[in-house]
């Protein structure tokens, strides 16, 4: 434990209430509550807990050190805070803001206490400072990490969403792709589709393209591989819903799906079902 | 050494694998399989690979030398039953086995050798000849 810290531990023990008062009212002129997504009472309390848990660890050893036993509870008060707040919508600097606005009240408590040595006062400056950049950084990547999980968690929802296999009728699936196909997404939309081929004895699959966006030469290579799986597992496979504009890009790539391609999935659907003998007639009296 | 066993029905083979292939296997059931089409006079070859779920490009390539062998000497395969992972697999090392017939099941495979038949007799008929 050095002086210098045990100090401001001492310090702030001393003028908690006025550095609490200057910090909040900072916080609420910068927009740190997030323009009214947290309410004032809850920010109080989150400034409570974060300066008496920083009090500890200025009191405890190694007190500069973020990383240290001592500034165990700081950490997690803050990596909380900028968890809730990145949930919250908080953008990264109103959330690194709640620790960078400490500074002030602070940098004024040192000047009043140390008035009578300079020099003093400017390590002790200098010491705070280097802290509270440190806790503010730790915040930001606190609230990073907490943004790359939601990032990550939302790709796995997607993922799961994006690959339905339907059963229109027995033995006819149709698979309706939606989005950009990459490798990985390939590997999955052709794992569920054989999957469902096994599992419904399917002998033929319509892969509906509506909803791919654009067809390039990899996608187009993508489809042919799901389409040759399905095929060695003894269904055949009908493409629909290529639009114009996509057909027209891929003769003009010179891209060549050898298979089977209809305009719609209606017209996918009954050359299915005559394939597999079944035909649609229209009653002569609508029930 | 072990055989994979040749099983004739009708006027098709059948071959069912349930054992890992290992490479000499598997030639050895290349030349019986071109043997036994001959002395059967078979029409068709139903090879069923559910029971295998390791494949590599020997095999591979394997079931399309028997495909090619098969269809000199006038009898179609179908390869049935492959796994969903197998199929992958084949797919990724760029065996498309194309000139081999698939079918999801043994029965289907069955049938679509019938249906071949049946079209070869029709055909027959219609240029007068006696359907043998």
């Amino acid at each position: 434990m050095s002086d210098g810290t045990a100090r401001l531990s001492a310090w702030l023990e001393r003028h908690e209430m006025e550095i609490l008062a200057s910090w909040t009212k900072n916080l609420k002129e910068a927009g740190g509550h997030g323009s009214g997504k947290i309410r004032d009472a809850e920010l109080d309390a989150q400034c409570r807990s974060f300066l008496a848990a920083l009090r500890d660890g200025l009191a405890s050893d190694g007190a500069t050190e973020i990383d240290g036993e001592g500034f165990a509870s700081v950490r997690d008060l803050l990596s909380d805070m900028s968890q809730s707040r990145a949930l919250q919508g908080f953008s990264p600097s109103e959330t690194a803001t709640f620790v960078l606005l400490l500074k002030d009240p602070l940098y004024r408590l040192v000047q009043s206490e140390m008035a009578s040595d300079p020099t003093a006062a400017l390590n002790q400056t200098w010491v705070l400072s280097s802290l509270l950049d440190k806790l503010g950084l730790f915040t930001t990547e606190a609230y990073q990490r907490s943004r790359e999980e939601v990032i990550v968690r939302q790709q796995q929802e997607i993922a799961e969403l994006s690959t339905p296999v339907v059963k229109l009728w027995d033995g006819v699936l149709a698979l309706p792709l939606i989005g950009i196909l990459d490798s990985t997404r390939t590997q999955v939309v052709m794992e569920n589709l054989l999957q469902a081929i096994v599992d419904q004895a399917a002998d033929i699959a319509i892969i509906d393209i509506t909803g791919v966006p654009t067809v390039d030469t990899l996608v187009a290579q993508h489809l042919l591989k799901t389409i040759a799986a399905a095929r060695l597992m003894g269904a055949d496979c009908i493409i629909s819903g290529i639009r114009p504009q996509i057909a027209q890009t891929m003769v003009h790539l010179g891209v060549e799906l050898s298979v089977v391609s209809k305009a719609s999935l209606a017209d996918a659907f009954s050359l299915a079902l005559r394939r597999t003998g079944r035909t649609v007639s229209t009653l002569k009296s609508p029930v | 050494m072990d055989r994979i066993p040749i099983l004739k029905l009708g006027r098709a083979l059948l071959v069912t694998i349930q054992v890992d292939m290992h490479d000499r296997l598997a030639t050895a059931l290349e030349e019986d399989l071109s043997a036994k089409i001959v002395a059967s006079g078979a029409q068709g070859v139903v090879i069923d690979i559910s029971g295998l779920d390791l494949v590599d490009s020997f095999m591979g390539r394997m079931l399309d030398n028997i495909a090619a062998v098969s269809r000199m000497l006038d009898a179609e395969t179908v390869v049935v039953g492959m796994r969903p992972a197998v199929a992958i697999t084949l797919v990724e090392l760029g065996l498309e086995l194309s000139g081999v017939k698939t079918a999801l099941n043994v029965e289907r495979g069955m049938a679509l050798i019938q249906s071949r038949l049946l079209q070869t007799r029709l055909e027959a008929v219609e240029i007068g000849d006696d359907g043998l």
